[in-house]
């Protein structure tokens, strides 16, 4: 019945992607494609690494720091929260995953880039015997201040995630715990966070793909320069940034569809995480979803 | 009994250890007999509890009518009466376990060994560190028997010897037997019976003061609530026990002391009242109230 | 067993019940950590809603100036003044044509995945899968795919393009609040209806999908919502350099205002800029009213689901 095309349509357009844009791209380079690390349109020469470089780290650091705030903030609007201040913060939380990304980027533009530039020198001198911080960059768009960006829009995802996650285990359990003269902390410690691990995981997997496939927040503040270069503070380049800004520049149909190629290794990874996030959730439901649960 | 005690009747009575046992508590035991029936058992001991004009309200609801009695220590004191008639918000305001719940406001006092529970300088979770509860429906944790029983020990820090203290709690539980080779199983693989025993092993392994039980039998089939009355004539030698029970003939089996609440229906609401409290003994055979003894003659409730 | 000389337990965690209420043992020790992580948490809440306050502060602060009646009802005049009009209504436009082609078939999988699909059980579950997968796609990618679908066939940049892109976007999450609604519809209505013996369509035409038309609106808000403030399909899929454009033909290049932000960006006028601003704080503005009214709505409508 109708039900019948309900089938094609989610299915079929999934799989139509990788036929789609794959086809532009892949015989002229095959998979030595991700270890050139030259990116140079004009010369026919194209190298991903220095983008792979950019998106993992950039992701990592965004990962890094929102996944202990994420738990946090879960924590605190499921289990310490008063109800008036959970009806509110949870709310504006949540608003957080609203804010289109082009505002972010725009936004990190002119307000995070200043201020951490402002920042860097003091990192530097404090741990600049560690490589990652490296000397004064005049700049202030880096790879880090991408990761930072990028914290701020997986945020609301995570906490969310782990707010409704919290919110499932039993009463009756947290009483138990509670009536054995353990504090609030070792209930969430001992009772808690343990049965819903695998729910919380899913819930990291799901920002980890957000984060790694933010075109325009990232394409603001990365800075477009495809190179891997050792501090966190010099201005590199993701996939999904790069795609954004060579699209529509793009001189000749290799560097076109080496961008699809580009794109076409960010669905696989996107895809992965998407799986890989089913596959921890177990017996949770996870999902991005959008509606706040009371 | 504990199995495997190899120590002589006067031995017990007397209190002197087995050798090379861990024992719980460090008080003298007391004499295995129960006193005379004719005597109040209630004159030369301490009030673990001291109940003052307690009333209970949720929101603007009272639930709880103004409530006075007191609890004797190592006494099993029983608590029934017909279903919503506060037993349950009873004895959960001894260890405050509600708390939690919202609008939830105790007028009159609660004194615990002559301190008050909801004093400002009372420190919740030492109350109920002091002060152990089983639930009516067994709630173990998603792990095994033995995190089961050994988790609130190791959070006060008792590393020591936690294997024999795990042991001790599940002998007096009388679980030991049936779960000593599988104590790594999950707790959840035991039947309804046994994890109300483990529920009842994880909250003396801690020794608390007193232990509170919410009908804990009232889930389980008859055999496992044999067994669980069972424990009550041992486990009050070491702790002060509360049950609240809809099962009269269970009070009157395992209680010292029973207090028959019921609801005020003359009042202006509908509220938890204690209607009568006296030895087990005078409320089942010759009570004062007509209420309570209409309702242990099975008229009403 | 442990030694021969027995072990009492005196010193280690007990307690003279008799002492006042005090913490007792290692609780002074473990209060202070439980404090400790109470601190940090609220702490974490607040610093997030400090961050959306900064970011929606700051949009306000650098748009306000740009902002008045005839910002939003006026055309632009040139590449540095005027209002955005056109390229709110291409939005609209875009944004609506997304939605026609979104919002039925989303509701439609919904309603597969919660009425139809139960017995049998995998494939409902790959479904779900599929639907994950969508909703995960990063939204450049989505662009790069209606590129080689749309655009490259008929040589157009085009606000279709767009909002096919876009309606790729808004699907997983118009089915998925479809579905969450459709789920708390109690089964005892649908056993009622099957006993009257309704077919199964009618049932759902007349007795599910009312019950839980404002879960779905509200799903349907949202996924507007963010449709509207996308802007990586459009830069692949719709991009027209010039936003002064008036050309509303869909099948065209259509103007739009996550587009205009973004191209602003490379104007050297510092005017461009306030405008884009301007812009971004309209946006902003329509987005959290959005959420809100969808938050009202969802309330309304669970307290109806409840009764």
């Amino acid at each position: 019945m109708l039900a019948g095309v309900l089938v094609v349509v989610t299915l079929a357009d999934v799989i139509y992607q990788l036929v789609d844009n794959s086809g532009q791209a892949i015989d002229r380079f095959g998979l030595g494609f991700l270890v050139h690390t030259v990116w140079n349109p004009g010369f026919n020469k194209e190298g991903a690494a220095a983008l792979v470089y950019g998106t993992v780290v950039s992701s990592l650091i965004a990962l890094v720091l929102a996944t202990p705030l994420g738990i946090a903030i879960g924590l605190y609007l499921s289990m310490m929260a008063p109800a008036r201040v959970r009806a509110i913060v949870g709310p504006l939380v949540e608003m957080l995953a609203a804010v289109p990304s082009i505002v972010y980027g725009f936004w990190g533009l002119v307000v995070l880039v200043p201020f951490i530039n402002g920042l860097e020198p003091g990192l530097h001198s404090a741990l600049g015997f560690i490589p990652l911080f490296g000397p004064a960059s005049t700049i202030g768009i880096s790879v880090f201040t991408a990761g930072i960006v990028l914290t701020v829009m997986i945020l609301p995802i995570i906490s969310a995630l782990s707010r409704d996650l919290f919110l499932t285990v039993p009463a009756d359990l947290k009483d138990g715990a509670e009536a054995l003269g353990a504090t609030r902390w070792e209930v969430i410690r001992g009772i808690v966070l343990p049965s819903t691990a695998s729910g919380v995981g899913a819930a990291v997997m799901l920002g980890l793909g957000r984060a790694l496939g933010e075109a325009i927040a990232v394409s603001f503040v990365i800075g477009d320069v495809t190179q891997i270069h050792a501090s966190l503070f010099d201005p590199g380049s993701s996939i999904a940034a790069q795609i954004a800004n060579d699209f529509l520049g793009a001189v000749n149909p290799l560097e076109t569809a080496s961008l699809f190629y580009i794109g076409f290794i960010l669905v696989v990874i996107a895809m992965l995480t998407s799986i890989a996030a089913r596959g921890i959730a177990g017996r949770f439901d996870v999902s991005a979803g959008m509606l706040a649960k009371p | 009994m504990t199995e495997g005690d190899s120590r002589t009747a006067s031995q017990i009575i007397r209190g002197e250890e087995p050798p090379g046992r861990v024992r719980l508590r460090t008080e003298p035991v007391l004499p295995v007999i129960r006193p005379a029936v004719n005597g109040s058992k209630t004159e030369t001991r301490p009030a673990v509890f001291d109940i003052r004009d307690m009333a209970v309200y949720y929101g603007s609801n009272r639930a709880l009518v103004g409530t006075t009695l007191k609890i004797y220590r190592h006494l099993v004191t029983a608590v029934i009466g017909p279903s919503g008639c506060g037993k349950s918000t009873f004895i959960r305001s001894l260890n405050r376990m509600n708390d939690s719940i919202p609008g939830f406001r105790l007028e009159g006092e609660v004194l615990y060994h002559g301190h008050d529970l909801y004093g400002s300088r009372a420190n919740r979770v030492e109350v109920r560190r002091r002060i152990g509860m089983v639930f009516q429906k067994p709630n173990p944790f998603p792990k095994s028997i033995y995190d089961n029983v050994a988790w609130a020990a190791r959070n006060l820090g008792m590393k020591q010897q936690l294997n024999d203290r795990v042991e001790e709690a599940l002998r007096q539980a009388a679980l030991w037997d049936e779960v000593k080779d599988r104590l790594r199983d999950s707790a959840l693989s035991l039947s309804g019976g046994q994890q109300q025993r483990l529920c009842i092993a994880r909250a003396i392994a801690i020794e608390p003061d007193a232990l509170l039980l919410d009908e804990p039998a009232s889930a389980l089939d008859p055999v496992s609530t044999a067994a669980i009355e069972g424990l009550m004539h041992n486990l009050k030698h070491r702790f002060t026990i509360v049950i609240v029970t809809h099962n009269m003939q269970q009070a009157a089996r395992v209680a010292d002391r029973t207090a028959f609440f019921s609801l005020d229906s003359t009042g202006v609401d509908r509220a938890g009242t204690l209607i009568e409290y006296g030895d087990t003994e005078t409320i089942f055979r010759g009570a004062s109230d007509p209420r309570t003894r209409d309702y242990v003659a099975g008229r009403f409730g | 067993m442990s030694a021969a000389t027995p072990i009492t337990l005196g010193e280690t965690g007990l307690f003279d019940p008799t002492a006042p209420l005090t913490p007792s043992g290692n609780l002074r020790r473990r209060g202070v950590i439980n404090r400790f992580v109470h601190v940090t948490a609220t702490a974490a809440a607040f610093a997030a809603v400090a961050v959306l306050a900064i970011v929606v502060v700051s949009v306000a602060v650098h748009g306000a100036s740009s902002l008045s009646l005839g910002f939003v009802v006026h055309n632009p005049q040139g590449l540095a003044a005027g209002g955005i009009a056109n390229m709110l209504l291409g939005t609209l436009e875009i944004v609506a044509a997304a939605t026609v082609i979104a919002l039925p078939l989303g509701i439609l999988t919904g309603l597969y995945l919660t009425e139809f699909a139960g017995p049998r059980a995998r494939t409902a579950r790959f479904h779900k899968l599929a639907l994950d997968i969508m909703q995960g796609l990063p939204t450049i990618v989505v662009g790069l795919f209606v590129y080689g679908l749309i655009v490259i066939p008929t040589h157009q940049e085009s606000g279709f393009a767009g909002a096919v892109a876009l309606s790729i976007v808004m699907l997983p999450l118009i089915a998925r609040a479809s579905q969450e609604v459709l789920l708390l519809v109690p089964g005892t209505l649908r056993e009622a209806a099957d006993a009257l013996g309704v077919n199964r369509w009618r049932t759902v035409l007349t007795v599910i999908l009312p019950a839980a038309i404002g879960g779905i609106v509200t799903g349907a808000i949202l996924a507007i919502a963010r449709a509207a403030g996308e802007t990586a399909p459009l830069l692949i899929c719709d991009n027209i350099y010039n936003q002064t454009s008036t050309s509303f033909n869909l099948f065209h290049g259509v103007p739009s205002v996550p587009m205009f932000i973004y191209t602003s960006y490379d104007l050297p006028l510092t005017q461009a800029v306030a405008r884009a601003w301007g812009a971004a704080l309209v946006l902003v503005i329509f987005i959290l009213f959005a959420n809100f009214g969808a938050r009202v709505l969802l309330a309304r409508s669970r307290a109806k689901m409840g009764r």
